[in-house]
């Protein structure tokens, strides 16, 4: 299972506490984990990639392994830890803003 | 027994603020959303039961929440605003063609008879219309596509559809304003738009009474006078008697008519509200006393209205949908601040009271009257 971390504001819209565990088939990539991310909490659509054209919002980004993958291409398979679960993959409010 | 729920929108959530007919007491509900910018909620006249809020983030967009309980639970709903066909171009600020890019939703008007119909006005100004109690969006881009709309430019807050009116007696007639490309009239129910700014000046656009590019700040009608328009103008309190075909200046004796919102009395169409602000450099009411100017003649002749309202070290704002009134017997007035406080009379004005005094900035206040 892939786990992910969602920004406090997030969880609360989507209703859930803690990190949330999602199965993906195939390859395990930014858009597949977050495609099965919005498959599962529909109401997150539009609240991490734009609606129409999937880019990023500008304020969101995507770590994980103590990197930063907010620039990698959405395609690129994610680092074996979280494809294994052993890490997860953190979605974060960027640091802006009062 | 009677009673109303005040629906205020502000910079950090959204609260309910309840009372009975005597409007003494108030129950305070919030925040909802916290943290979120409520731009605005309001509530279905076809159901007093629906509320709409638009809940919305620089780091995580758009949501719509929606009610069916009075505001006690929400559930979002659609949050997908997609310009129809080609987007095309308005003015930026330095004169350049701009795309047109959603930015949020400024303001929600529900139907009068329809709870599953509801408007809202965007940034970049556009109308996009619900026949499924908000679930899925669908654009009118009559109006964004007028062919002035490649002129129009955002004024300082951003280029905003704050203003959506619904005429209770003419079907298909309804109005918008777009700050800063003016007022519009629509009368086919949205599909196509003409400007309604005959009348208008506005000095610091290089044509002073063009057919568009005025900063109209809000605009309000009488339920029994569809064809009397209020309207408060970045400078200058209008009105128009032909359904927005020409305006006329009312701003009278007021101190200063730079200001935000306008409405209008529940019981007397021709009894108008507004708050007077310095100027669009200060941004506060002057000389730090916050009063609300009613007008009982439609206009030109208004009082200040003081009682209540601290009238010394005053210097918040009151935005341009942060005025409301009831429709009890005596008319409820309500209005929020940038400084966190709900005023609210019961009596037409003669004296205030805050409901709320700390609450984040208020960007938005409308009330439901509950029988």
């Amino acid at each position: 299972m892939i786990r992910v971390v969602l920004p406090t504001h997030l969880r609360t819209l989507a209703c859930v506490d803690g990190e949330v565990e999602l199965a993906v088939a195939g390859r395990v990539t930014q858009r597949s984990v977050l495609d099965a991310l919005e498959d599962r909490y529909p109401m997150l659509r539009g609240t991490i990639r734009d609606h129409d054209s999937g880019r990023r919002r500008a304020f969101v980004r995507f770590f994980a392994c103590e990197e930063d993958l907010s620039h990698e291409r959405p395609d690129d398979p994610l680092p074996q830890a979280v494809a294994t679960g052993a890490e997860p993959y953190l979605i974060v409010g960027a640091m802006a803003g009062g | 027994m009677s009673g109303v729920r005040v629906l205020v929108g502000t910079r950090k959530g959204a609260f309910v603020l309840s009372a009975d007919g005597k409007r003494e007491q108030w129950d305070v509900s919030g925040p909802h959303f916290a943290g979120w910018e409520i731009y605005h909620v309001k509530g279905s006249p076809a159901d007093p039961s629906r509320l709409f809020a638009s809940q919305c983030s620089g780091w995580f967009g758009q949501q719509i929440q929606r009610s069916d309980d009075g505001g006690v639970t929400w559930e979002p709903v659609g949050n997908k605003f997609s310009y129809e066909g080609t987007a095309g171009t308005h003015q930026w600020y330095d004169g350049t063609p701009h795309p047109w890019e959603f930015e949020r939703v400024w303001h929600l008007e529900p139907s009068r008879d329809d709870p599953e119909l509801v408007y809202a006005g965007v940034e970049d100004a556009g109308l996009f219309r619900s026949t499924d109690g908000g679930q899925s969006w669908q654009e009118l881009p009559g109006l964004r596509t007028h062919p002035s709309g490649p002129s129009w430019q955002p004024g300082a807050g951003g280029m905003c559809l704050h203003t959506i009116i619904l005429d209770p007696r003419q079907p298909g007639r309804m109005y918008a304003a777009i700050s800063a490309a003016g007022a519009f009239r629509s009368d086919d129910a949205g599909e196509t738009w003409k400007p309604v700014n005959r009348g208008l000046r506005s000095e610091g656009i290089p044509d002073e009474d063009a057919e568009v590019g005025h900063c109209v700040h809000r605009i309000a009608m009488h339920p029994s006078r569809p064809d009397v328009l209020y309207m408060q103008k970045h400078w200058d309190v209008m009105r128009s008697d032909d359904s927005g075909d020409s305006w006329h200046e009312v701003s009278g004796n007021l101190p200063t008519d730079f200001g935000f919102p306008i409405d209008v009395h529940a019981h007397e169409p021709g009894t108008v509200y507004v708050v007077p602000i310095t100027s669009d450099s200060y941004h506060y009411p002057p000389e730090g006393k916050l009063r609300v100017y009613r007008s009982r003649t439609g206009g030109d002749d208004w009082e200040a209205l003081t009682k209540g309202l601290p009238q010394e070290h005053c210097y918040v704002n009151v935005l341009r949908d942060a005025m409301a009134v009831d429709s009890l017997d005596s008319c409820g007035v309500y209005f929020g601040t940038t400084g966190g406080q709900v005023y609210a009379s019961a009596d037409a004005g003669d004296s205030w009271a805050p409901i709320v005094r700390d609450l984040p900035a208020v960007l938005s206040v409308e009330v439901q009257t509950l029988s």
